[in-house]
């Protein structure tokens, strides 16, 4: 397969994430589309690795990897907390911070 | 049509179709078991890819990790209002043309950049050179990354804790 073809997987995948960050009402769906869009990342960065024999790109997507665990894990606390004072995770609900 | 090329198609159709599946079910749990199908096929890719290192990785951190946490997550708030909690999606048909203008734009960029068309060699052991990078020109970016996740799930910890 050339590269091309893993590059369009991935800019799929990643507009599939876009939707679903986009138009999820709920907290953790919306967190769920970033996961999404986070996987498409490191598969472009493992591609681009492979096609230009060098597997620096391969570390970069190591890192994303564990942002992304760091991420999700203070997303979900964040969520939780959310939820004990609000009693709701939709992200339409939550304007606490609107002006 | 080689060995690859199958995988990659299998492999391909999968992954966005559970992609799709996570973005569009109504029930928030069967979304994290389809992410949890899109994790491992990601991870299939990883191997087309000579990344055998990576696959694993994906699999412990993404499938074994974040699925479960998700999971925790959805079933602590369940269990908070006793009820499930559905959840809807809203200005579908708009998030749908942002997000295909977005895949068209980057296709037209694809299609004028000058990409590498072949695969150029690797080395033997992707895994051995993984490691070397990572403790020699990357080291401190390790070394800062754990930083990161330790502050991170502390971080955690400390914000979901209960007030005691």
């Amino acid at each position: 397969m050339t590269l091309q073809a893993y590059v369009i997987l991935s800019a799929a995948v990643f507009a599939i994430g876009l939707l679903g960050v986009l138009t999820r009402r709920n907290a953790i769906g919306i967190l769920l589309g970033i996961e999404l869009m986070l996987n498409a990342v490191n598969i472009n960065f493992v591609a681009f690795a492979r096609f230009n024999g060098d597997p620096a790109g391969m570390v970069f997507a190591l890192f994303t990897i564990a942002i992304t665990v760091a991420e999700v894990a203070v997303g979900l606390a964040i969520v939780i907390v959310i939820f004990r004072i609000r009693r709701t995770i939709d992200a339409d609900r939550l304007d606490l911070l609107k002006g | 049509m080689t060995l690859e090329t199958g995988a990659f198609w299998g492999l391909a159709a999968v992954l966005l179709a559970s992609s799709l599946a996570v973005v569009l079910t109504r029930n928030l749990f069967h979304s994290v078991l389809y992410l949890a199908v899109a994790i491992v096929a990601t991870g299939g890719v990883f191997l087309l890819l000579d990344a055998a290192f990576l696959f694993g990785v994906q699999l412990l951190l993404y499938a074994g990790g974040v699925v479960t946490i998700v999971v925790f997550a959805i079933m602590l708030t369940e269990r908070l209002v006793g009820e499930g909690i559905g959840q809807t999606s809203r200005y579908l048909i708009n998030g749908a043309v942002v997000s295909v203008a977005v895949f068209v734009g980057v296709l037209l960029f694809v299609g004028q950049a000058p990409l590498p068309a072949a695969r150029r060699p690797l080395g033997a052991d992707v895994t051995r050179a993984l490691g070397e990078l990572l403790l020699t020109r990357y080291v401190l970016a390790f070394e800062l990354l754990a930083v990161l996740l330790v502050t991170a799930l502390l971080g955690a910890l400390y914000l979901a804790r209960t007030d005691e």
